[in-house]
């Protein structure tokens, strides 16, 4: 049990309604700024942790998943023929062109942190447009976020080309329980990478529209590292369904 | 200009961006961005708490639909008509589904989380406001979906709220399971990302947003319970709705993830090979958790309460912080005591067995810590006190019957009988429910700047509290009895028939507990309006809420950000001039 000082003037009315009155009159902690609004640091630092946690349920579908996985393929099915149990797994060659998908997506995320890398310098440069006789310089600066945006459309669309390729050599979605897998992680894999592709779109057209710099540069940041766990993910995926099968 | 630096990142803000910020933390004036598509946490707040309160009563109705069959089962009921034994597995299916979905997850994490944690943290608002605005209409669609389900054709599905296997999974299974169970896992996948939204909100909002002074263990148990919540929610939802996507698949794209060689009406459905026991993994490992999604709030509101009413610290505020964590992550190690009856090898049922009832030892710890925290205490008998009682003598009476479902060999034998119902009604519908009352009665005056009827809070008290345990107790010796619950028509069943008179007293029993809803309807629209006006602390308590204006300003607290020097409860402090002492008050001293 505490016990209560009375160090301070408890007749106060403001404190003795327990208002904030006696509290000092703006925000001075958690990295506001004086105008009660957060700063960018702050900002960055929450976003950052935001991504951190929203991975959290991607990462818990794609367990999920690889439980289900893992599960599926030791199942026996009934054979109605010969009313006896068989494997009905059926392991699935994966198109060759997924390698060059692979290549292409790791590509981009070197991109990707080039041009968050990128941003970040170019954030921290501006304030020195504001002090005079000073520039910033005008060199001219390699174009790494449309870089990773096109090289993420092309994984896409390579993914695309290799499900047109599993069609052709005769396995479908339902074909097997194997080929429904790689439909599955690959097609939920690509959604997630979309989100990631649309994210920098937004970027570029915040960027033409001429958004803050720090508003863009937080969205690269957060961006960068989903792409980046996008990449790992889809190692993960590719050598799942390679090597456990 | 605002500048910020850290970690060596310097960055100044632009003049626009300056201006654009501010415009953002303004009050907005229009109808549509100040009560539709609002970023403030307390509109959103009230938004679920609404959307909450409509789905109730439609559960509620179906419910009443269900009881009125069961003893009456050739009477024609409004809307339905005559009642076929396929229609009442659809009321049993959409009544589950929309109480637990998007009631006791919705109301009590959604509404009142939404709407005061923020506050009682001294937060301006959730940490990513559009995003918030997102997860509630997102929740909103869900609900939309999931009604539209009765509304086409062949009507609402009929596999519980559990969705097992291979009856959901094939569209040919009953005349609800073609479009109405395509729409049921459509709104159910919608509300799982609505609830992921929501999820990361209040975890980034409780670690990154917290006035100064407000350290983790300073945090009230509220809070402690929905950020636990969220972190349960988390982790569940992702994996039910990975399930959900499997099982959209095997029903439309013809996959066979969970259904075997089966037939169905003499015709092989062309599935083979797939297992009905992973969806059961997949959605109770989803499934349990979501019971301490449900019921966590509570308990934290139910602490808070307790030490108000009680005029009395809470006691063993660590235990209780602990407790709730154990809680959370026991709540991930048992999802196969649902699953007793699967032909599980009685090892691994051992091992569910032995974690399940671990999960008594942190109850227990919270429910004597409840006891000792009103032992000697000067106690308030107001509503939300009421309700608050209400709800330890409920967690007490249906938790106490879950050590016997939590036996493989009992299970066996209670599983599919109306015990079961009378178990999780009590522990996890009822209690929660009594949780959003008491939250309701309690926060009332903060959110509409006017008190609640008293008297018409103590009638609606005594009808629910009495109501709740005339329904659901009698359930438990049903079955014992051996009455099998899921079953439409039992009246003709010979040795069930001398069980027929309670399962009518049942049924009056719900007619009058319903009736007694209304009085609490009729308060909460009344009182809105006609209600005396309520002062800033009304029932003298300590979190920051109580400290700014009723109701609060859009910013919370009017430009000022608390700071917080005290713990959450400090009551009956020695030598204080009241006998509360309010986390914002300056510090009080430790005893020596």
């Amino acid at each position: 049990m505490a016990t209560f000082s009375p160090t301070a003037t408890v007749d106060d009315p403001r404190i003795s309604l327990g208002d904030v009155g006696g509290l000092p009159p703006a925000r001075t902690g958690g990295g506001d700024d004086s105008s009660g609004l957060p700063d960018y640091a702050t900002r960055l630092r929450r976003a950052r942790l935001g991504l951190l946690v929203a991975l959290t349920p991607v990462l818990m579908l794609f367990v999920s998943f690889t439980s289900a996985y893992v599960v599926r393929q030791g199942l026996p099915s009934l054979d109605p023929r010969t009313a006896t149990l068989v494997r009905d797994w059926i392991p699935v060659t994966l198109p060759k062109l997924l390698l060059i998908n692979t290549g292409v997506l790791v590509l981009s995320s070197v991109f990707m942190e080039l041009a968050r890398r990128q941003i970040r310098g170019e954030a921290a440069l501006a304030s020195a447009d504001s002090i005079p006789g000073v520039s910033p310089g005008g060199e001219s600066k390699i174009p790494w976020l449309p870089m990773t945006l096109v090289l993420g459309i092309i994984f896409l669309f390579g993914q695309w080309m290799a499900w047109r390729q599993l069609a052709a050599s005769g396995f479908y979605v339902a074909t097997t329980p194997s080929s429904s897998f790689v439909y599955l992680l690959t097609g939920t894999h690509a959604v997630h990478l979309l989100g990631g592709v649309l994210a920098l779109l937004g970027a570029g057209v915040a960027s033409l529209l001429g958004l803050s710099l720090t508003r863009r540069s937080i969205v690269v940041d957060v961006t960068a590292w989903y792409w980046h766990f996008m990449a790992g993910l889809w190692v993960y995926i590719l050598c799942l369904l390679e090597f456990v099968s | 200009m605002a500048g910020g630096t850290g970690g060596g990142e310097t960055i100044t803000m632009s003049t626009h961006e300056s201006a654009v910020q501010a415009h953002a933390h303004a009050a907005p004036q229009g109808f549509i961005r100040k009560w539709v598509f609002s970023l403030d946490h307390k509109v959103i707040g009230l938004q679920y708490y609404f959307l909450a309160l409509v789905a109730v009563f439609v559960g509620m109705f179906l419910s009443l639909l269900m009881r009125i069959h069961l003893i009456w089962p050739t009477a024609a009921l409004p809307l339905l008509g005559d009642i076929k034994p396929e229609t009442y597995l659809t009321l049993v299916t959409m009544h589950g589904t929309i109480m637990v979905f998007f009631v006791l997850t919705t109301a009590p994490q959604g509404g009142f989380g939404n709407y005061f944690l923020p506050i009682q943290i001294g937060a301006p608002d959730m940490a990513f406001p559009v995003l918030n605005m997102l997860s509630f209409w997102t929740t909103f669609l869900g609900f939309i979906v999931m009604i539209a389900a009765f509304f086409v054709a062949g009507g609402a599905p009929l596999h519980g709220w559990t969705g097992y296997a291979p009856l959901s999974a094939v569209q040919s299974t009953g005349p609800g399971e073609g479009l109405g169970a395509d729409l049921w896992i459509i709104s159910i996948a919608i509300f799982c990302i609505g609830a992921l939204m929501g999820a990361l909100n209040f975890i980034t909002t409780t670690l990154d947003m917290r006035a100064k002074g407000m350290t983790m263990m300073r945090m009230p148990l509220t809070v402690w319970a929905w950020f636990v919540t969220a972190i349960l929610g988390l982790l569940a939802f992702g994996v039910l709705l990975s399930a959900g996507i499997l099982l959209l698949m095997d029903r439309n794209l013809g996959t066979s993830f969970y259904v075997p060689l089966i037939t169905v009406n003499g015709q092989l459905t062309g599935h083979k090979g797939g297992s009905p026991l992973l969806w059961q993994h997949l959605f109770w490992f989803f499934g349990h958790p979501e019971v301490y999604i449900a019921i966590l709030p509570a308990m934290g509101l139910a602490s808070q309460l307790l030490s108000v009413f009680s005029r009395k610290p809470i006691f063993g505020y660590k235990a209780m912080v602990y407790a709730i964590l154990a809680i959370g992550f026991l709540g991930f190690m048992v999802w196969g005591h649902h699953m007793f009856m699967s032909g599980m090898s009685p090892y691994t049922a051992f091992a569910f067995s032995i974690m399940t009832m671990g999960i008594g030892v942190p109850s227990a710890i919270k429910t004597f810590n409840w006891l000792g925290t009103i032992w000697g205490g000067r106690i308030r008998f107001d509503s939300p006190m009421l309700f608050a009682i209400g709800f330890v003598s409920l967690f007490v009476s249906g938790g106490i019957s879950g050590p016997f479902l939590a036996q493989p060999v009992l299970d066996i034998q209670l599983h599919d009988t109306y015990f079961v119902p009378g178990h999780f009604h009590l522990i996890m519908g009822v209690a929660s429910i009594f949780g959003i009352f008491a939250a309701t009665y309690y926060w009332f005056p903060k959110m509409f700047g006017r008190m609640m009827n008293e008297s018409m809070a103590r009638w609606h008290f005594w009808f629910s509290f009495i109501g709740t345990y005339a329904i659901f107790m009698p359930m438990h010796y049903l079955g014992m009895a051996g009455m099998p619950r899921r079953y439409s028509q039992m009246t003709e069943v010979g040795y069930l028939h001398d069980l027929i008179p309670l399962q009518k007293f049942i049924t009056y029993a719900a007619f009058v507990t319903i009736a007694g809803q209304l009085i609490f309807l009729v308060n909460l629209f009344w009182s809105m309006f006609k209600g005396k006006k309520a002062v800033d602390n009304p029932w003298e308590a300590t979190t920051l809420e109580w400290t700014t204006a009723t109701p609060p300003p859009h910013d919370n607290f009017g430009g000022h950000t608390p700071v917080v020097h005290n713990g959450p409860y400090e009551y009956g402090v020695p030598g204080a001039p009241r006998d509360y002492v309010m986390q914002s008050d300056p510090e009080i001293e430790p005893a020596h």
